[in-house]
């Protein structure tokens, strides 16, 4: 392909807003790690679609120079289906953060996953709504307390890697801010995939989570163990769930046919074909 | 076999008339819809006009179902109160829709079901089409065709047609399926010509004229339309009574390198079809009143980020879940103004069968032109009525593209500020044309800004677009009298209904003249507020509760006498005695 063989350098992907996140944030190191993979990568801006929510991390797009969606709170899923079942040539990522994705976005994503709709999606985990201003998510810790929850939440935060691989999802992986190079090549690898590659992201919030730190994170997180084998569902599902440590790394992968190959094996015709099918069903249509 | 021969020839005499209204009715899933579209079918190959109406309930299987065909030598606007032949499949189809029977009708009805008391006034005529089919024929499932034999015999359809209509409606089920039912019409025809003095009793003339017309109801005639408009994405879930255009186009778009989804619930619908449009594809979605509740975010994203769409709502009687298989015209105020901020959209309402076709096309070339979502307002009415429909001629239908920006350097204005509000749009894969489309409010090179001056520059930019596509309306259905002082505004479905009422009240020396535009909004200042400024006084006829119409009508145009209004909203459309005699009744009381 001969975008590859230009390979644009990390600054062609960087657009001229400055990104509106707090000093700190997580966010900053998801944002470099996509401008090094897309770079590696090699596929021209033009060509890139990035697709996002509603939330802190899904201004993503406004600091990137490619094309964009900045769509609607927790509707990333479906605006990408679109996208990617009518556009040709493209390369297409969403991102967003978590409780766009698993709260208000949450039943999109099931229908993501089981369709095994061909994207990359970068959830930046930070276990707290920033944007408002520090209320509880849907993978914050129980007892979490904030201003909606001064109690503490009483509900169990929510496994993403679990919920992805049970909806279908044919790539998981987790990822920390905290380490870049990793994520970069992860993000490398989910690009690569055919299928719903979903990638979880610990992405503290240094101004409205003080449980979750990148102190906290680094303490609690490892790499899967070298014999980690993604293909086995039941080993992926019991590393997704331990609690101590949270592994990092690409836990599940498998392939199975994708959205955009089902769509394309469905098509038995053209554009070209229009004008003689409407003629058809007008001598059927009597 | 019992052969009672009611029918007196002095009461078939009377039958000799302009148009022919048959009912058939009976238990839902007994078959009286196939019955009565294979009679329709038949009678518009014959050459009739034709036009159909049924109802049938919210359940499966069970419950009461009608299905009734007008016919006759010129298009017709509107089904008649009266019926002249109705068969009744059972006795609670013959208690329902026997009060609507005109005196001198004729009733055919299932001997082997029940047995109606003596009319004097009307005929009535014995038909054991369970036993025929039964018992002579072995063959329970083939009684609605021995029903189509018997009307068919009696205003003398064409044998040939009917039999090529059976091969193939049945011609998957085999070649045992096909002969029995073919029996079965023949048995039917047999019985009716074997008991009826006269053949061809029904003398109703056929227009041999047009023998390129079809037969459509409105959702086949809006998909068409929309085929034939350029849509290559659609988006949607199931809701009745919108599903079959999902279903007609699930079989047609992979024809022709297309793509239907079916999406998790009716806001995805929409996403899925922004997402497609943004790409360039002209995309739409199509659902009834509680999809379109659900969609109304993605209305406002479509408006904000401007990115064309169509939706199809054919409306059912509401609000909630409501009564999702009975008529009704209530989701003008959403279409229009549903939804958070001054957001702009256009809603078109089609007032035929045929005008679904056209307006269907109206709504790809108004949308992609403008880059607004296009709302189409249907109903339950339109949705399941069969007319005879003219072929349309593709080589002439109107194609209104996208402005399209091929930008040549850096600093790509998106939500470029010009006099039309229409800017060039690029395509993802267009060097330099990068932006994001966003719901945000932003400046002209797509980026977040919140000031005062921008919002209100680029508010006005879009409402520009608005006002711009209002002139470029497409025209509006009139009828009647342009002189009278006293005028009607309608919308869709109603409009026929109130052309129609309009003949009769000519014919009483009542005087009127009514409107019924086809883009509903923005409301077109060149026909609804200049018809206001020519009559005296006006009122507005639609079939919700609220006056949704005069409502909209009356916040644009201060009318010096108010608007009258005449409504119906029991779930079904106008009767046209009931609606004559309204109109009357305001006339009587303006004057």
């Amino acid at each position: 392909m001969s975008a590859e063989n230009t390979h644009p350098a990390t600054e062609d992907y960087r657009s001229q807003e400055r990104p509106t996140w707090c000093p700190g944030c997580g966010d900053f190191g998801v944002l470099s790690a996509v401008h090094g993979a897309l770079s590696q990568l090699g596929i021209p801006p033009e060509k890139i679609v990035a697709i996002s929510g509603i939330g802190c991390s899904s201004r993503f797009p406004f600091f990137l120079s490619t094309y964009g969606i900045h769509g609607l709170h927790g509707r990333t899923m479906p605006i990408t289906t679109g996208v990617r079942a009518a556009g040709h040539g493209l390369h297409v990522f969403t991102v967003g953060g978590d409780g766009d994705a698993f709260a208000i976005g949450g039943g999109h994503l099931l229908h993501a996953a089981r369709r095994n709709l061909d994207i990359t999606y970068l959830i930046m985990d930070n276990s707290v709504y920033g944007l408002t201003k520090g209320q509880a998510s849907p993978t914050s810790a129980l007892g979490y307390a904030t201003k909606t929850s001064p109690r503490g939440t009483t509900d169990i935060p929510l496994n993403p890697l679990l919920l992805a691989m049970v909806a279908g999802a044919s790539f998981v992986g987790r990822a920390f801010s905290g380490r870049p190079k990793e994520l970069t090549r992860m993000i490398v690898e989910a690009s690569r995939h055919p299928g719903f590659a979903l990638i979880d992201i610990f992405s503290p919030c240094p101004t409205f989570n003080k449980v979750n730190t990148f102190k906290s994170y680094r303490d609690e997180v490892a790499d899967l163990p070298k014999d980690h084998d993604p293909s086995d569902l039941m080993q992926a599902m019991n590393r997704a769930a331990c609690e101590s440590p949270r592994y990092l790394g690409v836990l599940y992968r498998v392939q199975r046919p994708t959205f955009l190959q089902q769509l394309e094996h469905l098509k038995t015709g053209t554009e070209a074909d229009r004008p003689r099918l409407l003629e058809d069903l007008f001598d059927e249509m009597r | 076999m019992s052969r009672r021969r009611i029918l007196e020839p002095e009461c078939l005499l009377a039958m000799v008339q302009k148009t022919l209204q048959i009912r058939m009715a009976g238990e839902s899933g007994e078959g009286v819809l196939s019955t009565g579209e294979l009679i329709t079918r038949a009678a518009a190959r014959a050459g009739y006009r034709v036009l159909t109406s049924k109802t049938n309930p919210a359940e499966i299987k069970g419950g009461h179902a009608t299905f009734q065909v007008c016919l006759g030598p010129v298009p017709l606007l509107e089904a008649k109160d009266e019926l002249d032949v109705l068969v009744a499949f059972n006795e609670e189809a013959w208690q329902k829709s026997g009060p609507d029977l005109r005196p001198g009708g004729l009733l055919i009805y299932d001997s082997a079901s029940f047995q109606p008391p003596q009319d004097p006034e009307r005929s009535q005529y014995a038909v054991p089409m369970t036993g025929i089919a039964r018992d002579r024929l072995k063959f329970g499932l083939a009684k609605n065709v021995v029903a189509v034999g018997v009307v068919a015999a009696l205003f003398d359809l064409d044998r040939e047609v009917l039999c090529e209509l059976i091969e193939q409606k049945f011609s998957h089920k085999g070649a045992e399926v096909v002969a029995r039912n073919l029996e079965a019409l023949d048995a039917g025809r047999d019985y009716v010509r074997e008991v009826l003095p006269q053949e061809a009793l029904f003398s109703v003339e056929a227009d041999r004229r047009s023998p390129t017309r079809m037969l459509l109801n409105g959702n086949q005639a809006l998909s068409l339309g929309f085929l034939a408009a350029g849509c290559s994405f659609f988006a949607g879930y199931p809701i009745t009574p919108a599903s079959d255009v999902m279903e007609f186009l699930a079989v047609q778009l992979p024809r022709i390198g297309g793509v239907l989804i079916q999406a998790e619930d009716e806001i995805a619908s929409l996403g899925m079809v922004l997402g497609a449009s943004y790409t360039g594809a002209r995309a739409m979605t199509a659902t009834s009143g509680p999809g379109l509740s659900l969609m109304v975010e993605m209305l406002g994203l479509a408006s904000m980020a401007e990115i064309p769409c169509v939706i199809l709502d054919v409306q059912r009687a509401g609000p909630s879940t409501g009564l999702p298989t009975r008529h009704e015209q209530s989701d003008l105020f959403l279409a229009a103004v549903g939804g958070h901020g001054d957001s702009q959209r256009l809603v078109l309402a089609p007032t035929s069968v045929a005008d679904c076709f056209v307006q269907a096309v109206n709504a790809f070339n108004l949308a992609e032109r403008y880059q607004v979502p296009v709302l189409v307002l249907s109903d339950t009415v339109l949705a399941s009525r069969m007319t005879d429909f003219e072929r349309p001629d593709l080589a002439n239908l109107p194609r209104w593209e996208r402005l399209e920006a091929r930008p040549t350097g850096p600093d790509f204005e998106r939500y470029q500020i010009t006099e039309s509000g229409i800017s060039p749009m690029s395509l993802p894969g267009t060097p330099f044309g990068q932006y994001v489309a966003t719901g945000l409010e932003h400046n002209p090179r797509g980026l977040p800004r919140y000031d005062a001056a921008n919002h209100a520059a680029m508010s006005d930019k879009r409402f520009r677009k608005f006002s711009k596509a209002a002139l470029e309306a497409p025209e509006p259905f009139r009828q009647g009298d342009p002189d009278s002082e006293l005028g009607l505004l309608t919308w869709g479905s109603t409009a026929g209904a109130v052309a129609s009422a309009l003949q009769e009240l000519e014919r009483r020396g009542v005087r009127l003249e009514m409107l019924a535009p086809r883009m509903l909004w923005p409301l077109p200042d060149h026909q609804v507020g200049e018809f206001l400024e020519r009559k005296k006084r006006v009122a507005v006829v639609e079939c919700n509760r609220t006056g949704q119409m005069a409502t909209l009508v009356a916040s644009r145009y201060n009318h010096p006498f108010g608007l009258g209004r005449i409504n119906v909203y029991g779930g079904a459309p106008f009767r046209q005695a009931e609606l004559v005699q309204k109109i009357e009744e305001w006339c009587q009381h303006v004057r």
